[in-house]
């Protein structure tokens, strides 16, 4: 795998020699995986997203190339799958300006089909606006039809969920309380767990390839059909096609029957 | 003292009483005693001559306050201490149940207690520390703290609430900002690495949530010199706590019994507490004897001895801890085990795994991962390339295993806070080791 220079990621996305595991050639193409601001949005452990992501591409046969994207730092020459996760609120504070910055560019490349995945306080700042618990409305990126209340209780647990993907498991950390707009699809359905608002068991928004969710876990590595869709996308947005290796993914699939074991005790 | 606080203690005398019978856990027969009497910290620890020191911070609370409690009884006082590692406010009261008469009265000079960062507010607002020994802020489950803002907010407030001193840490930002807090007339002390090692402090924090923080304190020249600092001794394990203002005071070179960068800060944070409660009495060669003799504490790099060969327990529970424990241990050659539990007291997110390197454990591999969450476990090590021999969830066979299958080899375990309580009940009871509550030096 390469990384481009001048990219000082935080948290190394894959590691280098994780590649020289792999056992197929990497000769499908490159597939460039940006992550939004690493160090102010990922504190849940939400760039393992990223690296499962790299990896994933690895074993099927893809070359990954990562991007940390900073505030204030030029954006990614190439981008073919963009990830953001959660913050804390003075994290939320920090990027906002670079977000804004490049508003127009994020929704135009919503608009034309690109696979992003935002979890937690970037699924917030996709959405239409988030409002606190003193009343100020903060407008977001209006990508999502979901409006967000601050809120005084935390919905904390472990969640399952049906989506277009199968079932999903993760664990949810927010206070902020979501609401789809009309027409809005959401993410998925919740089975055990609060979702976006603890009463009308819907979790997370999908606009297109846009996929957004509170869902740490992170949501990915125990949900590879989630993440192997989203790489579809990304694959044949780069190189023309999609052609998966074979992954074993015994470990994950174990990992993640037990957790919808124990939630749903079936 | 009220009759209040003595039905109080009556009642949780006899909770602990039935509660050792069973060998259940520490808490209980302090929430028995708290809910009689709440105010029964402020009636039974009010009024001890040297004060309540309270040891915070996200890790190494533990480790620190045993050293410090070693710290001040070789110097002659006599110390309460809460030695269970139960660090919530139920958890000191149950340590002093032993200790206490029934009308209150504790035989001690000081109080030195370790509190939970949540919890240490719920103490302070029944007894106001005297001292407090802030360590650190790092990532630390986050779903019981939300937010590491909120964190260090919780321990900017306990030393608000301090009366006669505070000791801080010159090297973490979120602690060294606190020194503009403290109330007029609060004593501020300082801890922290010499800056000949300052690149060494990655090993010891994580950087990154404070990337954006600019606001690194400079130390006048009077606090500087009455500063503790870490100097580690070129072979790795002794080092000396410096103290620039009076070199001839240095402590050391020490030898611990438990290793690594993280045991050493600890002990400069003790030994600068020490210094400050002590003043003029504070004696360096009686602190280097005491910090020597130090046991770690129970799953804290703790060694087992099975048939010869040593086990380790080494408690994890947040990415700076487990990354600080994979510094100190992880390219060693030994068989490793890896249990995560994902009760509330081990944090019931394990998203945290993904946010540490695992990359020192690849060349060796981990034998056997466990605990409710040892799938997912596994699955984090697979993206590291470190290869898992196999997934037993249950603690008990996972244990049996590992100790049949590596037989005459050095085994560590790194675990979770309650895969650690499982594990090392069983362990206690097939090799003899003391119970949670008994610890001997304690």
């Amino acid at each position: 795998m390469t990384r481009p220079e001048g990219s000082s990621g935080v948290a190394v996305a894959l590691p280098d020699d994780v590649a020289a595991l792999a056992e197929v050639p990497a000769d499908k193409g490159e597939v460039h995986v940006v992550h939004l601001y690493p160090r102010e949005m990922s504190i849940y452990g939400d760039l393992g997203n990223t690296r499962c992501l790299a990896a994933r591409l690895r074993w099927h046969g893809y070359r990954p190339v990562v991007h940390d994207h900073h505030p204030g730092a030029p954006w990614p020459e190439r981008v073919d799958i963009l990830l953001g996760g959660g913050g804390q609120d003075s994290g939320q504070v920090r990027v906002t300006e670079d977000l804004e910055r490049h508003a127009d560019r994020l929704r135009e490349l919503a608009a034309d089909g690109l696979p992003m995945l935002m979890i937690c306080g970037m699924y917030q700042l996709f959405g239409e606006a988030f409002i606190t618990v003193e009343g100020q409305r903060l407008p977001g990126l209006g990508i999502l039809d979901v409006t967000t209340r601050g809120n005084a209780t935390r919905m904390i647990g472990p969640v399952v969920l049906d989506t277009d993907f199968g079932s999903v498991v993760g664990y949810e950390n927010h206070s902020g309380s979501t609401v789809l707009g009309e027409g809005q699809r959401p993410f998925g359905r919740v089975r055990h767990g609060k979702g976006n608002n603890g009463s009308d068991a819907l979790e997370g928004a999908r606009v297109g390839n846009v996929v957004a969710s509170y869902l740490h876990g992170p949501i990915l590595p125990a949900n590879p059909t989630l993440a192997d869709g989203l790489l579809e996308i990304a694959a044949r947005r780069a190189t023309g096609e999609w052609a998966p290796g074979e992954i074993d993914d015994t470990v994950a699939t174990r990992a993640h029957q037990a957790q919808v074991r124990r939630l749903l005790g079936s | 003292m009220g009759v209040r606080t003595t039905l109080a203690l009556a009642a949780g005398k006899t909770a602990r009483a039935a509660s050792r019978l069973r060998g259940g856990g520490s808490a209980l027969p302090g929430l028995v005693t708290e809910r009689i009497d709440p105010a029964v910290l402020r009636h039974t620890l009010g009024s001890l001559p040297r004060g309540v020191v309270v040891v915070s911070g996200t890790n190494g609370k533990t480790t620190t306050t045993k050293m410090l409690v070693a710290l001040l009884r070789a110097h002659g006082l006599r110390v309460f201490t809460n030695p269970t590692g139960s660090n919530f406010t139920r958890g000191v009261i149950s340590s002093m149940l032993g200790e206490v008469g029934l009308r209150g009265a504790l035989a001690a000079d000081v109080a030195v207690v370790e509190l939970d960062e949540a919890h240490a507010l719920h103490f302070s607002a029944q007894v106001r520390p005297t001292h407090s020994l802030l360590l650190n802020v790092a990532r630390d489950q986050l779903d019981r703290f939300a937010e590491i803002d909120h964190t260090a907010q919780l321990l900017t407030t306990l030393a608000e609430q301090t009366t006669d001193g505070v000791v801080l840490n010159v090297d973490d930002s979120f602690i060294s900002r606190i020194r503009g807090r403290v109330g007029d007339g609060v004593r501020v002390s300082w801890f922290g690495v010499d800056p000949s090692i300052a690149d060494r402090l990655p090993e010891l924090q994580e950087q990154d949530v404070r990337a954006e923080d600019t606001s690194e304190v400079v130390l006048d020249r009077e606090e500087r010199s009455a500063a503790a600092l870490l100097l580690p001794a070129d072979d790795g394990r002794a080092f000396t706590v410096r103290l620039p203002g009076d070199p001839g005071a240095d402590v050391g070179p020490v030898t611990l019994r438990q290793r690594g960068l993280a045991a050493m800060i600890n002990a400069t944070a003790a030994t600068a507490m020490a210094r400050h409660v002590l003043g003029d009495d504070f004696r360096a060669g009686v602190a280097g004897a005491a910090l020597a003799r130090v046991a770690p504490p129970f799953g804290r790099g703790e060694v087992i001895d099975v048939g010869g060969v040593p086990l380790e327990l080494v408690l994890v529970k947040n990415p700076a801890g487990f990354t600080v424990a994979l510094g100190t241990y992880g390219s060693e050659p030994v068989a490793t085990m890896v249990a995560i539990n994902d009760n509330y007291a081990d944090g019931r997110d394990v998203s945290w795994l993904y946010d540490v390197s695992f990359e020192s454990l690849r060349e060796r591999g981990v034998a056997l991962t466990s605990g409710v969450r040892g799938w997912d476990m596994a699955l984090r090590l697979r993206y590291d390339g470190v290869e898992v021999g196999d997934v037993e969830t249950d603690l008990d066979a996972a244990l049996d295993r590992f100790l049949s299958d590596h037989e005459g080899e050095p085994r560590r375990i790194f675990c979770t806070y309650t895969a650690m309580m499982h594990l090392r009940r069983r362990l206690a009871d097939r090799f003899g080791l003391a119970r949670f509550g008994e610890d001997p030096d304690a």
